[in-house]
C-alpha cells in the first residue's frame, strides 16, 4: 500500500505524503492503487469512521499572483491521523528536550519548535521525499519530518554517539538525506538552499528545494542576494519565511520596516499562509511546489506561526511578550488541537483513539529520552575524524606539540 | 579548468564576469563559448549570495568552482567558506561533504591600493576543514587546480594576478590531462646547502632571484616552494634544515600571525630546532595597509634586496 516510505516513524505506517490531489502524470499509477487500498482498509477496520472530509482553509494573501491555493481541501482519516501523530510526536519531543535541558543533560543551544508543528508537517505533506529542505537552527521538527528517528535526534541533543551526527553536531547541526540541516548562522542557509535548487535544476530531476528562514533572518542581505539570483536563473526554490513574530526578543515591528514578509521578495510572487493550520500549509506548499516545478522560478511563502517557548532555552520568552498572548495562542490556535478538533468533529477519529495515540507517543518519547541519557558519549578516538571526505588518514595537532591525533575520513 | 569541465559534467564555474567577459583576468577565456550558460555562470556582484549558492550546489551533488574576482571580496562571503563549507563534514559526522573550489587572485597586485591587496593565506590557512593551496609556477597552477577540482572537500585556491602573465617551461609529464600535484607536498625549486628559504606564490620568484645573486658570492640557498599552505609540509622543511642549519621564510602577507609565523612555530616545536645555528626569521610584507604610490608600494612588500639582507644576517655574513 502506498509508494516509497521515507518516513521512519513506524515501519508499518504508510508514507506521510499524500499525493492524491495534485497528480503529476508519473504518479498516477501508484496513486490509483493506494487510493483504492486506503479506502478498503478504512472500510474494513473502522466501518463507522468517515474516510475523508472536506475542510475550508483560509484564503491566502497574494503578491504578484492571480490565483492562490485552493480554499478547500480534502483530508483523509489516514493522513489526518498521520499528521496528528507527527505533530504530537514533535510536540512531546520538544517538551522532553525542555525537561532534559533544565536537568542540564542537554547543554548549549536548544531552540524549541513547539507551537510551529503545522509548518514542518504541512510542508512535508506538500512535497515529495526526493525534494530538498534546508532550515535554520530551530530544526528538530524538520529533522524528524525528513526521516530521522526521535531517539537519534534526542541523542544528538544530549551529545551521545547514537545521535544523528554522532554527537559532533548538536541541536543546530543535524542532517539527513535531502535535508541540509540545521544551520547556526542566521540567514546563511538561504543562499545554500538556492544552491541546492540550482543543483536540482542543473541535474534536471524536477525536484524543488524548500528554503526556510525566520522573521529575524528576513532582513539579511544575503537573502535578497539569493532572491535575485533565484529569480534571474528561475531556480526551483520555495523560500519560506516562518514568521513567529519575534526574532529572539525583538518583535517584527521593531525589526522590519515592512512586516509583509511574503512581499519582501519584490519581483518574486508570494503568499501569506496561516501557519497554524496544517492543511493550509499543505495546500500552500503543494501550490508553491507546482509553481516551481512548472519552471516559473522561485516563489515565497510566509507562514504566520507562533512559538510557545522563548527563542532558546536561555530565554524565558516573557520579557518581550505577555503570558496572556502565549496563552491565547495556545487556547485558540494550537495546531495540534485544531487538527484534533477537525478529526473528531468530522467523525474521522474518536477521542479514545487520540488518547491511545498520545499514550503511544508518550511511551516512544520516554524510550527515546532513556536512550539519549544512557547512550555513551562519543569515544575520544572520534575527536579528529570527519575533517575531510574520501581522504587518507591525516595527522592532527593536539593541544600541545607532543600530542599527535589521527583523523579518519 | 577546461579539462576538468570536460571530464566531469558536475563541474561548473560561477563568479563575476567569468562567462561572457571571458574572466576579469581572462582565466576563463573561451569556456563560456565552449560550455554555455549552464556550466559557466555569470553572477551578480553578490559574493555572500553566490558563494552560498555554490556551497549549496556542492552539498546537493555538483562540483562548483566559485571564483572570487580577488580574495579581498571573499571577506564578504567568508562565513559561507568557513561555516557552511569547511565545517560541515565535521558537524555532520561525515554525512555531508562539500566538494567545492574557491579560487581567485590573492595578495598584492600593482597599484590597486589597500582594499585590493590583502593576502588571505593566513586567514584561510587557520581553519580546519579547508585545504589551502598557493601555486607558484604554471605546473603548480595546473596540477594543483586539477587536484583541487577533483578533491571532495573545500579547497581555497590562492592565485596571484602578477603571476598570470609569467611564462614557464612545462615538463612533458605536465602536459597530460591527468597531471595532478598532490596537496601537502612542498617542492624544492633550487637545492642548496647553506640556508633553507621557504616561500609560496610570487615570492618564490624573488627567492630564486635572490639565490642567483647569492650564488655568485658562494652562498647556496635551498629554495622551497610550499605549494600548499594547509596541510603544511613541515617534513620537507625540517629535512632541509637538518642539512642547511638555517631558515628564513618569505611571504607577501603581513607578519603577525602569518604563514611564516606558523612555519617558525612548527620548527621550534619539532626535531629541526636542534639543527638551527641561528634563530629562524621571517621576511614579510610591511605591517601596514598597502599604499598606492609606486615608491611606497614597492617598499611595502619584500624586495630581492630584503631577502638577501635577511639571508646574510641569518648566516652572519
Amino acid at each position: 500500500m502506498g509508494s516509497d516510505s521515507h518516513f521512519r516513524l513506524s515501519a508499518d505506517l504508510p508514507p506521510l505524503t499524500s499525493k492524491r490531489r495534485h497528480a503529476p502524470a508519473f504518479h498516477t499509477g501508484a496513486q490509483t492503487v493506494s487510493e483504492g487500498s486506503r479506502v478498503v482498509v478504512s472500510a474494513r477496520s473502522f466501518a463507522d469512521f468517515t474516510p475523508q472530509a472536506s475542510f475550508d482553509i483560509k484564503r491566502c494573501d497574494l503578491h504578484r499572483l492571480d490565483e492562490g491555493p485552493s480554499v478547500q481541501t480534502v483530508l483523509t482519516r489516514e493522513d489526518g491521523l498521520r499528521y496528528y501523530r507527527t505533530m504530537q510526536t514533535m510536540r512531546r519531543m520538544e517538551l522532553k528536550a525542555d525537561q532534559l535541558y533544565k536537568q542540564k543533560i542537554i547543554r548549549g543551544f536548544c531552540h524549541l519548535y513547539d507551537g510551529q508543528e503545522a509548518c514542518a508537517v504541512g510542508i512535508e505533506a506538500g512535497i515529495n521525499p526526493m525534494d530538498h529542505v534546508i532550515t535554520a537552527y530551530r530544526a528538530h521538527g524538520y529533522t524528524y519530518t525528513r526521516g530521522v528517528p526521535v531517539k537519534e535526534i534526542m541523542a544528538e541533543l544530549t551529545g551521545r554517539r547514537g545521535g544523528v551526527a554522532k554527537g559532533k553536531g548538536g541541536s543546530m547541526h543535524m542532517y539527513a538525506k535531502n535535508f541540509y540541516g540545521g544551520n547556526g548562522i542566521v540567514g546563511a542557509q538561504v543562499p545554500l538552499g538556492a544552491g541546492v535548487a540550482l543543483a536540482c535544476q542543473y541535474q534536471g530531476k524536477n525536484e524543488v528545494c524548500v528554503t526556510l528562514y525566520g522573521d529575524g533572518a528576513a532582513n539579511q542581505g544575503q537573502i535578497f542576494e539569493s532572491f535575485n539570483m533565484a529569480a534571474l536563473w528561475k531556480l526551483p526554490c520555495i523560500f519560506i519565511c516562518e514568521n513567529n513574530k519575534y526574532g529572539m526578543g525583538t518583535s517584527v515591528e521593531r525589526a522590519s520596516a515592512s512586516t509583509d514578509y511574503y512581499k519582501r521578495g519584490d519581483y518574486i510572487p508570494g503568499l501569506r499562509v496561516d501557519g497554524m493550520d496544517v492543511l493550509g500549509v499543505r495546500e500552500a506548499t503543494r501550490f508553491a511546489a507546482d509553481f516551481c516545478r512548472s519552471g516559473k522560478g522561485p516563489i515565497l511563502m510566509e507562514l504566520q506561526t507562533y512559538r510557545y517557548h522563548g527563542h532558546s532555552m536561555s530565554d524565558p520568552g516573557v520579557s518581550y511578550r505577555t503570558r496572556e498572548e502565549i496563552q491565547e495562542v495556545r487556547s485558540k490556535n494550537d495546531p495540534i488541537s485544531m487538527l484534533k478538533d477537525r478529526m473528531i468533529s468530522s467523525n474521522m477519529a474518536r477521542v479514545e483513539e487520540i488518547k491511545d495515540i498520545d499514550a503511544e507517543i508518550r511511551k516512544e518519547i520516554e524510550e527515546a529520552a532513556q536512550f539519549a541519557t544512557s547512550d555513551p558519549e562519543p569515544p575520544l578516538e572520534d575527536l579528529c575524524n570527519h575533517i575531510f571526505y574520501n581522504d587518507a588518514p591525516l595527522e592532527v595537532r593536539g593541544t600541545n606539540p607532543w600530542t599527535k591525533l589521527k583523523s579518519m575520513s | 579548468m577546461d579539462e576538468e569541465l570536460e571530464r566531469d559534467e558536475r563541474v561548473f564555474l560561477l563568479g563575476e564576469e567569468v562567462a561572457q567577459y571571458d574572466g576579469a583576468y581572462k582565466i576563463s577565456r573561451g569556456l563560456w563559448k565552449k560550455y554555455g550558460d549552464k556550466r559557466i555562470i555569470d553572477t551578480p556582484i553578490t559574493e555572500m549570495g553566490f558563494a552560498g549558492i555554490a556551497v549549496g550546489a556542492a552539498m546537493a551533488g555538483l562540483r562548483p568552482i566559485c571564483e572570487f574576482m580577488t580574495f579581498n571580496f571573499s571577506m564578504q562571503a567568508i562565513d559561507q567558506v568557513i561555516n557552511s563549507a569547511a565545517k560541515t563534514y565535521y558537524m555532520s559526522a561525515g554525512f555531508q561533504s562539500v566538494p567545492i573550489v574557491f579560487r581567485g587572485p590573492n595578495g598584492a597586485s600593482a597599484g590597486v591600493a589597500a582594499q585590493h591587496s590583502q593576502c588571505f593565506a593566513a586567514w584561510y590557512g587557520h581553519c580546519p576543514g579547508l585545504k589551502v593551496v598557493s601555486p607558484w609556477s604554471a605546473e603548480d597552477a595546473k596540477g594543483l587546480l586539477k587536484s583541487a577540482i577533483r578533491d571532495d572537500n573545500p579547497v581555497v585556491f590562492l592565485e596571484n594576478e602578477l603571476m598570470y602573465g609569467v611564462a614557464f617551461d612545462m615538463s612533458e609529464e605536465s602536459q597530460s590531462k591527468d597531471f595532478l600535484i598532490p596537496f601537502g607536498k612542498a617542492k624544492i625549486e633550487r637545492p642548496g646547502n647553506h640556508i633553507t628559504v621557504v616561500s609560496h606564490s610570487r615570492m618564490v620568484t624573488l627567492c630564486l632571484d635572490a639565490a642567483a645573486v647569492l650564488a655568485k658570492e658562494g652562498i647556496e640557498c635551498e629554495v622551497i616552494n610550499m605549494r600548499t599552505i594547509r596541510p603544511l609540509d613541515t617534513e620537507t622543511i625540517e629535512t632541509s634544515i637538518m642539512k642547511t642549519n638555517h631558515l628564513i621564510t618569505v611571504e607577501g602577507g603581513w607578519p603577525q600571525f602569518g604563514v611564516g609565523a606558523e612555519v617558525l612555530a612548527r620548527i621550534m616545536e619539532g626535531p629541526a630546532f636542534n639543527f638551527l645555528d641561528a634563530p629562524a626569521v621571517r621576511v614579510t610584507g610591511v605591517d601596514i595597509p598597502m599604499p598606492y604610490a609606486k615608491i611606497l608600494e614597492d617598499n611595502s612588500i619584500p624586495q630581492i634586496k630584503d631577502i638577501i639582507f635577511s639571508i646574510k644576517k641569518t648566516l652572519n655574513v
